[in-house]
């Protein structure tokens, strides 16, 4: 198993980042030898084992759906890279018909 | 003030008796990092003014007799745990200024408990990593041997806490992010049974495998801390109620027990390293006199390597899309939206994050989600029902925490998959969900510390504590880092 430089581009594209050339060809390089170490999965019969996603298993706890106030809202504001009154300033999203 | 072997429960009773105050012990720490960490670095960041308020703050409590269970010891603490008007960076360059609007649930028991924050310590970038080399902004050094790594994520815990820049510290252990530093570092390190310890205000990596922990000087201090930070919290929907929380007590009163204990043959094979298995035979012989020893099967645990680093990264992917430059975090000059992502995350991620992403984006991706990540989620099913089968026959489960005793730096960094084979014996414990705990059981002819791992079931942390307790009274080592031999 393993990936090429156009699966590399896609995957990175998807994952929201950007490689230069010179870097992805090693990247996808090392991807290949780690999917290919991954194969010996491939090896156990698995056709009757459920899968597990939760290590300790529990049924979701449920709680009243009551407004909880969080005093810090200052706090989360100043986080942020680029602040007007108390809006998060970013680049536009729509176009103008 | 002597720091070498202060434990958390000796300071409490000098502070109690008056002999020392929380100040005169926090200076003594502050002072021990400003002699030591410009060696190690094992600090992101260090607050003396904040450390000397609230170990002030501290003695005037216990001078109007309001004095707390942990009331005035200094610690440290993992920099991906958000205390509330401090930075939180994870190492790593997205999140270099950012600072936390609130406590994390551990951090909130530990104010309560009357605890003093000495500062944040460096670790992998988001966890990600076994050697503290991958932070954005320095490796840490190992304090046994300066050119060894301290073992990672949490490698700036384990240091402060050998060197007493602190007397004690929380980690976070994702695939051994606690126990291989506290291995080789030779502290004990220890990860609770996933839900004992609320992960809210932890930085997510891997949500299904990550929980916090203590590091201690010894498995007393360790359970001293732990028994402060367990306990069911309705932030985190995963974390679990429990019976039995008097750790420490328990200690005592069940030292002498006898247990089964299990030595699974797939961790004692001729590829461990001559010295880790001296170390372990010598273990194996006092458990001997009082405990039955048994040779156990885990027959999966070869696969436990391809299993995690699917499915640690597959979460990872998923847990670090946040990052896009929004909301908070670093942001890059951009001139569109798509662009304020992929140069935010960029930019902003180091190189093994980004590879993790990659790996883990590609194993949910259409077309090999049932080949990768559902695979990988069976295959973790068999490792649990390994553990389930073996404690049928055993109380507790003994392995070697490392394969080998520390590694030098840069030897195994531009490998990754060398990297990620040097947790074989750490990860199997994260995907089966059990607690663990580290306890150092011997050195290397070089004088490098050797660390054992016990085992327990799920929720049998006490246990796990006990054992370790008992083994380490035992073994009655007096372990030392080379840099504090060599300054006094």
């Amino acid at each position: 198993m393993s990936i090429t430089l156009d699966e590399a581009k896609k995957i990175a594209h998807l994952a929201r980042l950007e490689f230069e050339e010179k870097e992805l060809t090693p990247l996808t390089e090392e991807l290949s030898k780690i999917l290919n170490y991954f194969k010996e999965l491939q090896d156990l019969d698995t056709s009757e084992v459920k899968a597990t996603f939760h290590p300790i298993r529990k049924n979701t706890p449920f709680r009243e759906d009551e407004v909880k106030v969080f005093e810090n809202i200052e706090g989360i504001l100043k986080n942020s890279p680029s602040l007007k009154d108390t809006s998060i300033v970013v680049p536009k999203v729509v176009k103008v018909p | 003030m002597n720091l070498d072997d202060l434990t958390i429960k000796r300071a409490l009773t000098l502070l109690s008796k008056g002999e020392i105050t929380s100040k005169d012990l926090t200076l003594a720490c502050l002072d021990r990092i400003k002699r030591f960490d410009p060696e190690v670095k094992a600090f992101l960041y260090v607050n003396e003014e904040w450390a000397l308020a609230q170990a002030e703050a501290s003695d005037k409590r216990r001078k109007d007799k309001k004095e707390r269970s942990l009331e005035g010891i200094p610690l440290s603490i993992k920099d991906n745990i958000l205390i509330r008007d401090h930075p939180t960076t994870c190492a790593s360059r997205i999140l270099a200024n950012y600072i936390a609007p609130y406590d994390a649930t551990v951090i909130e028991r530990l104010k309560e408990a009357g605890a003093v924050f000495l500062g944040k310590t460096n670790m992998d970038e988001f966890a990600m990593g076994s050697s503290t080399e991958n932070s954005a902004f320095f490796p840490t050094k190992n304090p046994w041997d300066l050119e060894r790594v301290p073992g990672g994520s949490s490698g700036g815990s384990a240091v402060a806490v050998a060197l007493r820049m602190g007397l004690g510290s929380l980690g976070s252990d994702t695939g051994g992010s606690i126990r291989q530093p506290a291995a080789f570092c030779g502290v004990v390190g220890m990860k609770p049974t996933y839900g004992l310890v609320s992960r809210y205000g932890l930085v997510a990596f891997a949500s299904s495998l990550d929980q916090i922990g203590p590091f201690g000087l010894n498995v007393e201090d360790t359970a001293i801390l732990l028994q402060i930070i367990a306990g069911e919290d309705h932030k985190d929907s995963t974390s679990c109620p429990i019976k039995n929380l008097d750790f420490v007590n328990f200690l005592e009163q069940n030292s002498q027990r006898s247990f089964r204990v299990g030595l699974p043959k797939e961790y004692f094979t001729g590829d461990l390293h001559p010295e880790v298995q001296r170390a372990l035979e010598k273990c194996i012989d006092i458990l001997k006199k009082k405990h039955t020893l048994k040779e156990i099967s885990l027959p999966h645990t070869k696969y436990a390597i391809a299993t995690y680093y699917i499915i640690a990264p597959a979460e990872a992917s998923s847990n670090l899309a946040r990052y896009d430059g929004v909301k908070y975090g670093f942001r890059a000059e951009c001139k569109n939206l798509i662009e304020l992502y992929k140069k935010s995350r960029s930019q902003g991620f180091g190189k093994e994050v980004k590879r993790r992403i990659m790996l883990g984006t590609y194993a949910l991706s259409a077309g090999y989600y049932d080949a990768y990540y559902l695979k990988a989620s069976k295959v973790r099913t068999l490792i649990k029902q390994d553990f389930e089968e073996a404690f049928k026959e055993v109380d507790l489960i003994l392995a070697p925490t490392t394969p080998t005793p520390p590694f030098k730096l840069g030897e195994k960094i531009s490998d990754p998959l060398q990297m990620y084979l040097s947790d074989i014996f750490t990860i199997p414990v994260n995907l089966a969900g059990l607690p663990c705990i580290s306890l150092p059981v011997g050195l290397t002819e070089d004088s490098l510390p050797i660390g054992a791992q016990i085992i327990g079931p799920a929720f049998k942390d006490d246990l796990v504590l006990a054992s370790a307790y008992s083994l380490e009274k035992e073994l009655s080592l007096k372990l030392l880092p080379s840099i504090l031999i060599n300054q006094s």
